[in-house]
């Protein structure tokens, strides 16, 4: 059954180029990213993947005198149009940092956040989402006893899986992950994989990661960049044992990066 | 390397004397205070100085009590803080969050000219502009009003909320507005659901620290009160303040009489106030401090 769904696109990007000021970071950029499927940007530092993916946010725009070039399309519109509704974009494309950033208030509050500004007033319905993704992020055990005491208190790993619940508390269609685990030891690193394993069913997920295990494990597909470029793209399992790219290769087996 | 350490030592010994300084300095004027205020304990007594009338100078009966003047204090340093709060922190939050670069440069030595206009000068803008302006607007019989220094001083509190508040907001995290932003926030949802709330300990500082100011100024507050001794909440009757009591009084007076000493028990409720504020600020501060981290 599965096996013979279409796998729809999600993400469509075409022809895109990104500046900071007169700086070029992402050069002619075209790929097209699949809809509940885990997609992994590798590439060494500096190749523009947390750049990228911003771009899908339009978290860029914050930044003074950046400039983007071309189409990116979700659920084929433009993103970039004049009609789009950042607030509407950014609702439905959610994002986890690299350095988890709870906000300095109540774990209940945090996950909170994200409904009270579109409108949730109900404190059972607040209390509902807010349980359902404290779940979904496998945190709702260790935190359901002290739901009132401050986000700070929580260890980094609990701290990153509750900006995950915070994240999908606005019910996003994407989720973005910018090095989700780069902070973390093994055995949080590990809940956070098995946590995107479970994300999978209901959300695309974009995962930037330097960890080469990590991309393996837990996509479906990845993209490769270097250089602001795109280099290659297509199923991990083939592009980790044979790469069409020389490039990729000698990223993916360490020579460089 | 012995002459490292020695360097060293010396400059600790330096510092450590340096920081000393303050606490001694501080400990003198409340002992100075209290050898020169002492015998009224004696006699008039302490009780006298719980009285609602404060009148010094009489041949029937002389009366020393502070109520009058804590509560002009109190009142105009209340009704200015209430006023400055919002220019400051909306201020403070436009400076630091809204306002471009150029902005930023064009407005922030304004500030710090209206932070250093010599009070006096204050008091004529007061007496001038302000006083008629609430003579006309309310329809009362004089301008000089506790509401009139409160203006005033209000000006006074503004530069001090704003740079503190400012600093407070400026170091909220960039990581929180981001994760705001990302969650579908808008800078101005961002600012006040996230920035404000995760600045709040330094704007509260920010504001003690600004009453401070306030309770302790002396010639605006002379200049625009009225100078009226009298136990009064209401914002446009004339009021005096317990700075402008002691700066109109101490020079006349004969030293040692019992108005004298009076003044002196003013003198150290004053202190008093500015030291419960400035420890109240400085403990919220701590507070927030640890909190970051
Ligand atoms: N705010 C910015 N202003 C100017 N240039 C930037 C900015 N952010 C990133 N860049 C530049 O854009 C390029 C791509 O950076 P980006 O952060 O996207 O790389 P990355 O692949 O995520 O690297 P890393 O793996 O180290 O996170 C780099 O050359 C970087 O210097
Ligand atoms: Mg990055």
């Amino acid at each position: 059954m599965a096996e013979n769904q279409e796998i729809r696109s999600k993400i469509h990007v075409e022809n895109m180029n990104f500046f900071y000021g007169s700086v070029q970071a992402l050069f002619d950029i075209n790929i097209e990213l699949p809809e509940k499927k885990v997609t992994a940007f590798i590439g060494p530092s500096g190749c523009g993947k947390s750049t990228f993916l911003r771009t899908l946010n339009r978290m860029n725009d914050i930044i003074d005198g950046t400039r983007l070039e071309g189409k990116v399309l979700i659920d084929g519109g433009d993103i970039y149009g004049p009609i789009t509704d950042v607030v509407e974009l950014r609702r439905k494309v959610g994002m986890i940092f690299q350095k988890s950033n709870p906000f300095p208030k109540s774990i209940f509050d945090n996950i909170a956040y994200g409904p009270r500004l579109h409108g949730v007033k109900d404190k059972g319905k607040l209390m509902e989402i807010v349980e359902s993704c404290l779940v979904k992020s496998a945190l709702w055990d260790e935190v359901k006893d002290r739901l009132d005491k401050s986000a700070m208190s929580l260890s980094g790993g609990q701290q990153q899986r509750l900006c995950i619940a915070r994240a999908l508390a606005i019910n996003p269609d994407i989720v973005l992950m910018d090095e989700p685990a780069s902070a973390l030891d093994p055995k949080s690193t590990l809940k956070i994989e098995d946590l995107i394993g479970e994300l999978r069913k209901d959300y695309t997920i974009i995962i930037v990661t330097h960890n080469m295990q990590q991309a393996g494990r837990v996509s479906d597909n990845t993209a490769f960049f270097y250089e602001g470029r795109l280099i290659e793209y297509g199923a991990t399992e083939q592009i980790f044992t044979k790469p069409n790219e020389k490039q990729t290769e000698d990223y993916i087996t360490g020579r460089f990066g | 390397m012995n002459k490292q350490r020695l360097k060293a030592k010396l400059i600790k010994y330096f510092l450590q004397s340096c920081g000393s300084l303050s606490i001694v300095i501080v400990l003198l004027i409340f002992l100075f205070l209290f050898k020169e205020a002492l015998p009224f304990i004696g006699q008039p007594g302490l009780t006298e100085l719980f009285h609602s009338v404060w009148n010094p100078v009489s041949f029937q009966k002389e009366e020393f009590g502070l109520l009058p003047l804590v509560t002009g204090s109190v009142l105009v340093t209340l009704l200015a803080t209430v006023i400055a709060i919002p220019f400051g922190i909306i201020g403070a939050v436009y400076i630091s969050e809204v306002a471009s670069a150029k902005e930023r440069e064009f407005l922030k030595p304004f500030i710090e000219i209206l932070a250093g206009i010599p009070s006096v000068v204050l008091g004529f803008f007061g007496l001038v502009v302000i006083a008629p302006l609430v003579k006309d607007v309310f329809g009362l019989n004089t301008g000089l009003t506790a509401l009139t220094g409160a203006v005033l001083l209000a000006l006074m509190a503004i530069p001090t909320i704003m740079s503190i508040s400012e600093d407070a907001i400026k170091s909220v995290p960039a990581a929180y507005k981001e994760a705001s932003l990302a969650l579908g926030a808008s800078r101005l949802e961002t600012i006040w659901k996230v920035v404000v709330p995760a600045a709040l300990s330094g704007i509260i500082a920010s504001v003690m620290l600004g009453m401070g100011r306030v309770v302790g100024e002396t010639m605006t507050v002379m200049m625009v009160t009225g100078n009226a001794p009298v136990v009064s909440f209401n914002p446009f009757t004339s009021v005096r303040t317990m700075t402008a009591t002691v700066a109109a009084e101490m020079g006349e007076v004969t030293i040692g009489s019992d108005h004298y000493m009076a003044l002196f028990w003013v003198g150290i409720v004053l202190m008093l106030m500015t030291f419960i504020l400035n420890l109240v600020s400085y403990r919220v501060l701590k507070k927030y401090g640890s909190e970051r981290a």
